[in-house]
């Protein structure tokens, strides 16, 4: 039994650091992405568009065996299953929070910008000191749900044989005969999403000064 | 001393003229309203000067400095970016919904720009904020955000904020058209006080004893271009134009 738990709690160390590494990249690019979105040029709007619909419109297991298979066999070239695991969800990642981030950007009144320019703020501090401040509370109820979807995706990460910590319990389970395994890891998914829920809370009270 | 002088200003949304050839010169310490039916034009004008729309034919000059002009050929031409960015800081504009920053206290939204813009550090900008603060009676409301004020604070906190960059010119835009008429009047006072001290302003506004009250110079606006123009006296008691004679004249009744 404790040898069990052993080995779950380094799969959940794999998790932990695909969820770690997967917000770590997708949280800015998706504002990149999302700039892109709501661009100017109707060329590169629609391409990243068209990007955000592949994204959200295919299944992320389908996605994650695309990144890791393709350039095998186009490139005949291999590399580490980690790194496919980590690109295959910031690509899928940033894409959700675009959305999310173009949402907030847009549901600024215009008067927030209108007055940043007559007072005479420059772009680059209209948007960090006006207009993203105001965004971040507007998303966070949006972000929250997101963030825990992370939580429970990292499973699909053995799809390319990462063992996170629902293979592992797979494994166990089948070596022992027992559904015992999965239900702990069950537990563990449920622990972490309490605590992301909890730091979410937190921080929705501790932007709730105004409104 | 001309602050500001407009010459056959231009706009158009979708093609319709909503200013068609606009001229007024404005003076230093000079208080002019602007009065008018709804959609004559009005706040367009203000927009235009305040760089929050561009302008499609005719010339402004601000403080000595050409803001726009066209050429012969019709060709619309802003001045560099430094100069547009001189011009902005030289006219300050009050919104008629204030547009305050919800996330900053009433003290920042008054010293964000005074240190991004200005570079004053943030003891002087804190300085000059609360003087300001406590010239609008709001002194004890500096730690308060937006959302605690009501709408005649808000608005007297966004003239403060307008103030702290020590414009040439400061702009109304209906700033009493949000407030319910209880609060209408402590705006008022703040802008008589200003008209007081020689503040050049100009002032778009529905508040006709107001602007009687108050200005130098009335202009009458309606469909894209000035109807009348003169002393209060002159276009509230003895109106030559019959628009304006109409105009007016639905007012008293009300």
């Amino acid at each position: 039994m404790g040898n069990l738990l052993l080995q779950m709690l380094a799969g959940t160390v794999t998790s932990l650091k695909i969820f770690a590494l997967t917000l770590l990249f997708s949280l800015p690019l998706g504002l990149l992405v999302a700039k892109g979105r709501m661009s100017k040029n109707p060329i590169i709007s629609n391409m990243v568009n068209i990007y955000i619909m592949i994204m959200r419109g295919t299944p992320l297991i389908l996605q994650l065996l695309f990144v890791y298979f393709a350039p095998y066999y186009i490139f005949g070239a291999s590399y580490d299953r980690f790194t496919a695991v980590i690109v295959g969800f910031v690509i899928n990642y940033a894409a959700y929070f675009a959305e999310i981030y173009r949402g907030g950007i847009q549901s600024i009144p215009i008067g927030q910008y209108e007055a940043s320019l007559v007072l005479g703020f420059s772009k680059t501090h209209t948007f960090t000191h006006v207009v993203a401040p105001q965004v971040v509370k507007r998303i966070i109820p949006a972000m929250g749900n997101e963030v825990i979807t992370l939580v429970k995706d990292t499973a699909l990460a053995q799809t390319i044989g990462v063992a996170e910590l629902f293979r592992v319990a797979q494994n166990a389970s089948a070596r022992q005969f027992s559904t015992m395994p999965i239900f702990i890891a069950g537990v563990f998914y449920f622990l972490m999403n309490a605590l992301v829920s909890r730091s979410f809370d937190l921080l929705e009270k501790k932007l709730n000064y105004y409104h | 001393m001309e602050i500001i002088s407009v010459a056959n200003l231009k706009k158009e949304f979708d093609g319709l003229g909503v200013l068609k050839g606009i001229s007024f010169t404005l003076n230093k310490g000079e208080v002019l309203s602007i009065i008018g039916p709804s959609g004559s034009g009005k706040s367009t004008l203000l927009r235009c000067l305040t760089q929050l729309e561009p302008i499609d034919g005719g010339t402004i000059e601000v403080c000595s400095k050409t803001m726009v002009r066209t050429t012969e050929a019709g060709k619309v031409s802003y001045a560099n970016k430094e100069t547009l960015k001189e011009v902005r800081l030289n006219l300050g504009l009050v919104f008629q919904s204030f547009n305050l920053f919800p996330h900053m206290s009433v003290l920042r939204n008054i010293t964000e720009a005074q240190m991004h813009v200005l570079g004053r550090s943030k003891e002087e900008a804190n300085q000059v904020g609360r003087s300001l603060l406590a010239k609008m009676g709001l002194e004890e409301k500096e730690k308060a955000y937006p959302c605690q004020l009501s709408g005649g604070q808000q608005q007297r906190v966004s003239i403060a904020r307008a103030l702290a960059l020590n414009p040439d010119v400061l702009c109304f835009d209906e700033p009493t058209s949000a407030l319910d008429p209880e609060l209408t009047g402590e705006i008022l006072k703040v802008i008589k006080d200003l008209a007081k001290e020689k503040m050049t302003m100009i002032v778009v506004t529905h508040e006709m004893s107001f602007a009687r009250d108050i200005s130098d110079r009335v202009i009458f606006m309606d469909d894209g271009l000035i109807v009348e123009e003169g002393t209060p006296q002159q276009l509230f008691n003895d109106p030559t134009n019959p628009r304006t004679k109409r105009f007016l004249n639905r007012y008293e009744q009300n």
